[in-house]
């Protein structure tokens, strides 16, 4: 929805921030009341590229709007320093530094965690300013006697005072701050940020080091608050000490979630909201106090209700009305499913002549992967016991096992999610024992998930792309104003990925509109997307109907070419079928290993099937 | 001023304090546990007791009336928020649990502020506890030593509730595996309207109990559920020894931190819970994967 058009958006706003002086008198709006929005609405748009689009809901803002604010205030104050606009870079930096420090201790816990630690950090800061800092912020005072800025253009010099003059300048900043916010959420870096509001656990798993990401996106916002702090104090002459205040905190949170989160400009749209129903419900109405239960009401139907807010409702409005999103696309995908479900030989046909990238580090033959001993303990459990398993380059190799065999524990520990208790296991010649999940990605090993990991929110194109980005990027780059179009060799990797699982007909279409063969495919493109040399699948025909599942089987024949790949299922004619080799596990050590041939004509394989566990046979 | 009796006298405070923090914060984290919500309206719970409580004593002069029917009214009140609006977020995304019941927080406080204005309310000690004890070496409140065993006496009682009882059980048992508890065919959803009743209660006994120590306002709880939260943190989500242990050390921190500079209490605060964070992200009596 933002990239149709390049440039759209930016041109839209800067034609509205144009002629919002001409018009918003008419609608009663107030020189002041429109530049308290504008302030709201920057503080807003950092503040939604940390909620709406990374999905960390922080209740603490106020403590960066708070530090920019005062940093800058005291500057062009007491220290009597002369350039505003400097000053309020100043500020910024002041906050974003904060907000760095800061970030790495809220950033340890996540989800509810997060929220109470950053509601206690703002209070924090607001006790901070009141008492021990109250010398250079004046405590409960405030800081007065901010001045206004003015531009040296060389053959002139502007000078932004008050109202609809101070507008201009306010709404430059505004447009910048809405120029880079844009950049942001275009860039890779913000195809990671809704990967991480997404799923994080499977953005670490396709090898981005989400931390990082989400550090940075902390920073960001502070950055943003503490430039719009500044502003404040500019704005007021006076630098008030409630922008240190939870209120300030919640009111952002708030006026986002009215506006809509996840749209850049929800925050804005809700402080218009929010300072234009204060107005008329305190002067028109004559409501008195009673204005903010007003608003809390409307909040909380807005949650229950409206949960994309005002731009989210206005954006499914029109959709409805014009029959574009809500109506149309499940008709269209309705005969795409049914073509999708009838042709699928002549769909993976056509998929598998494409040539398979080998990466030109991996040796050709010898063995890729060595485990040697790994033993997993949980409590009494011994899931895994003394395992000793090699892969060769380029192999197939199946895994077999009753339930309970500890064959996921096993993909688990090889892919670095849980530690063995004793044991090593070697990569590709590097010892991989003890690294994390993401590393190991990023060094050629992952995995597709029993249980599908997909980026729900998303559509099947963006899926992969964030997958595929963490093998063209590395763990972590802060390309923060790259576009994501133009990272060379991304969009082919894209559309190779898409062919090898058959998803070409639906690149556009949302993870949770597709059907289950569908999901359980695309979980498969995650994990081949980041490029692996080594591709472990759990289970992957987990779940199919029969005919499904000769499809899928002809899929991984055609991505086995020329990559090495581990598979884990119950389906044992397809494992027959599909592996050069297989290993058995039961009850956590490695039974036999053999060709399928080997293995069918195994009597201990026989037993441990037929004369344990009937009927796995049979499934 | 730092002496030994006055430090004493803050060991005290802090201990009575602490007692406070421990009980509201037990009420909020039995919340989450078990239902996976956290109630950021959960200090207007705790204020709203303390205004259902003031109430009640200005029509009947009784102290244990007022204790009553606060206590009572939070749990009506909890039990009526949870039926109306939680229970349609069960399902939805912790961010919007986040938002919904702070919205509800403002909505509560701003109805208070309409009826009973910004002004503080008071409500003094029941007779038999007013005056001052003396301890031998020092002289203190004699009210603030009750408050101490009457909240020893309440988490004495939660801890029958959640130690001694099938639903204590059932509700443990929800805090390690809820989808486990609701497939052994346990109506999960009837046990999450009684814990948001308790919880709620906790904090409006709370809120009462502090009422002639603190003199109300529609604001006061907005302090104690940040203090809750730090509480939360440092012992452990989901952990009812946590929320009472983790209490105490916030009390005493805040208590004896004012007795050197007020101003950093809530510093101290913090940098206790950073150091908890650092050294044992899970909090002191936490396990992995409640969260």
């Amino acid at each position: 929805m933002l990239k149709q058009r390049p440039y759209l958006i930016e041109f839209l706003t800067a034609a509205g921030l144009v002629l919002a002086p001409f018009v918003l008198p008419w609608l009663g709006f107030a020189p002041n009341t429109v530049n308290r929005i504008l302030v709201w609405g920057l503080f807003g748009l950092g503040f939604d590229i940390l909620f709406g689009f990374t999905g960390l809901l922080s209740f603490g803002q106020s403590a960066f709007y708070g530090t920019g604010g005062f940093v800058a205030a005291y500057l062009l104050t007491s220290a009597g320093f002369p350039y505003v606009v400097l000053a309020l870079v100043i500020g910024m930096i002041a906050a974003a530094a904060t907000g760095y420090l800061i970030g790495l201790i809220a950033l340890r816990r996540t989800g509810i965690y997060f929220a109470m630690i950053t509601v206690a950090i703002a209070e924090v800061f607001f006790f901070v300013e009141f008492n021990p800092l109250s010398d250079f912020t004046g405590g409960e005072n405030g800081l007065p006697g901010v001045p206004t800025p003015s531009l040296h253009l060389g053959f002139t010099t502007l000078h932004f005072t008050t109202g609809w003059s101070l507008y201009q300048f306010l709404a430059l900043c505004y447009f910048i701050g809405v120029v880079i916010a844009l950049r942001i959420v275009r860039s890779p870096v913000g195809a990671v940020f809704s990967a991480i509001r997404d799923n994080p656990l499977r953005a670490t798993a396709v090898g981005h080091n989400i931390h990082g990401y989400k550090l940075t996106a902390f920073v960001i916002a502070a950055a943003y608050a503490g430039f719009a702090g500044g502003l404040l104090g500019v704005l007021q002459a006076f630098m008030p000490p409630d922008a240190f205040t939870f209120d300030t905190s919640g009111q952002l949170v708030m006026q986002t979630a009215i506006g809509g989160r996840g749209t850049l400009f929800g925050p804005l749209v809700g402080a218009a909201v929010w300072l234009s129903l204060q107005d008329f419900l305190q002067a028109t109405l004559g409501l008195g106090a009673a204005w903010k239960l007003v608003l809390g009401v409307v909040f909380v139907l807005l949650v229950c209700f409206l949960r994309r807010g005002i731009i989210g409702g206005l954006a499914d409005l029109y959709g409805l009305l014009t029959g574009q999103h809500g109506a149309r696309e499940p008709d269209e995908s309705e005969p795409e499913l049914v073509a999708v479900a009838s042709t699928p030989h002549a769909a993976v046909t056509a998929a598998a002549p494409t040539p398979v990238r080998p990466r030109p580090e991996a040796s050709p033959s010898g063995p890729i992967l060595q485990a040697k001993g790994l033993t997993k303990r949980y409590g009494g459990l011994l899931a895994n016991s003394d395992i000793d398993f090699t892969v060769n380059h380029g192999e197939l190799r199946g895994i077999i096992g009753p339930n309970g065999a500890g064959k996921s524990t096993f993909f688990k520990m090889l892919t670095c999610e849980v530690h063995p208790t004793s044991g090593s296991i070697v990569f590709e010649g590097r010892d991989i024992t003890g690294m994390n999940v993401t590393d190991v990605c990023q060094l050629g090993l992952t995995k597709s998930y029993q249980v599908n990991q997909l980026f729900a929110g998303l559509t099947v194109r963006e899926n992969l792309v964030i997958a595929a980005l963490s093998g063209l990027r590395g763990k972590f780059k802060l390309d923060l104003f790259r576009s994501i179009d133009s990272i060379p060799g991304l969009s082919e990797r894209v559309q190779h990925t898409l062919e090898l699982v058959n998803l070409t007909s639906r690149p556009d279409t949302p993870v949770s509109e597709l059907a289950y063969g569908e999901k359980r495919r695309l979980e498969i493109g995650l994990a081949l997307a980041t490029s692996p040399s080594l591709l472990l699948l759990d289970e992957p025909l987990a779940g199919m109907s029969p005919r499904e599942r000769v499809e899928t089987v002809k899929l991984l024949k055609s991505i086995s070419q020329g990559r090495t790949m581990i598979i884990i299922d119950h389906d044992m004619d397809a494992l027959f079928e599909l592996a050069e080799r297989v290993t058995v596990l039961q009850e956590g050590r490695v039974l036999v290993e053999g060709t399928p041939e080997e293995i069918k004509n195994n009597s201990t394989v026989q037993e441990a099937y037929l004369g344990g566990v009937h009927g796995e046979l049979a499934a | 001023m730092i002496n030994w009796p006055n430090f004493i006298s803050q060991l005290f405070n802090g201990l009575a304090l602490g007692a406070l923090l421990a009980l509201i914060s037990s009420g909020l984290t039995i919340i989450y546990g078990t239902l996976g919500v956290l109630n950021l309206a959960h200090g207007a719970m705790f204020m709203i007791g303390g205004y259902a409580g003031y109430v009640a004593y200005s029509y009947t002069g009784s102290f244990i009336l007022a204790v009553i029917a606060g206590s009572l009214f939070v749990m009506v009140l909890g039990v009526a928020m949870e039926r109306i609006i939680i229970r349609h977020f069960y399902h939805r995304p912790h961010e919007d649990q986040l938002l919904v019941t702070f919205g509800l927080g403002i909505c509560f406080v701003e109805i208070v502020r309409l009826i009973f204005t910004s002004q503080s309310q008071v409500v003094p000690p029941p007779a038999l506890l007013q005056g001052i004890t003396s301890l031998g070496f020092l002289f203190y409140p004699t009210y603030r030593l009750a408050v101490v065993g009457i909240v020893a006496v309440a988490l004495g009682g939660l801890f029958l509730i959640l130690y001694r009882t099938r639903l204590g059980m059932i509700v443990r048992a929800g805090i390690e595996d809820s989808v486990m508890v609701d497939s052994l065919g346990i109506n999960v959803y009837r046990v999450f309207m009684i814990v948001f009743g308790i919880g709620a209660m906790a904090a409006g006994f709370a809120g009462i109990i502090n009422a002639p120590v603190v003199s109300l306002t529609p604001g006061v709880g907005d302090d104690i559920l940040v203090e809750t939260f730090v509480v939360v943190v440092i012992g452990g989500v989901g952990s009812f020894p946590g929320a009472i242990l983790g209490g105490l050390i916030a009390g005493e921190i805040i208590s004896i931190t004012s007795m050197f500079n007020p101003g950093y209490a809530y510093v101290m605060l913090f940098a206790a819970m950073t150091l908890v964070l650092v050294l044992r992200p899970h909090g002191l009596l936490g396990t992995q994967g409640r969260e």
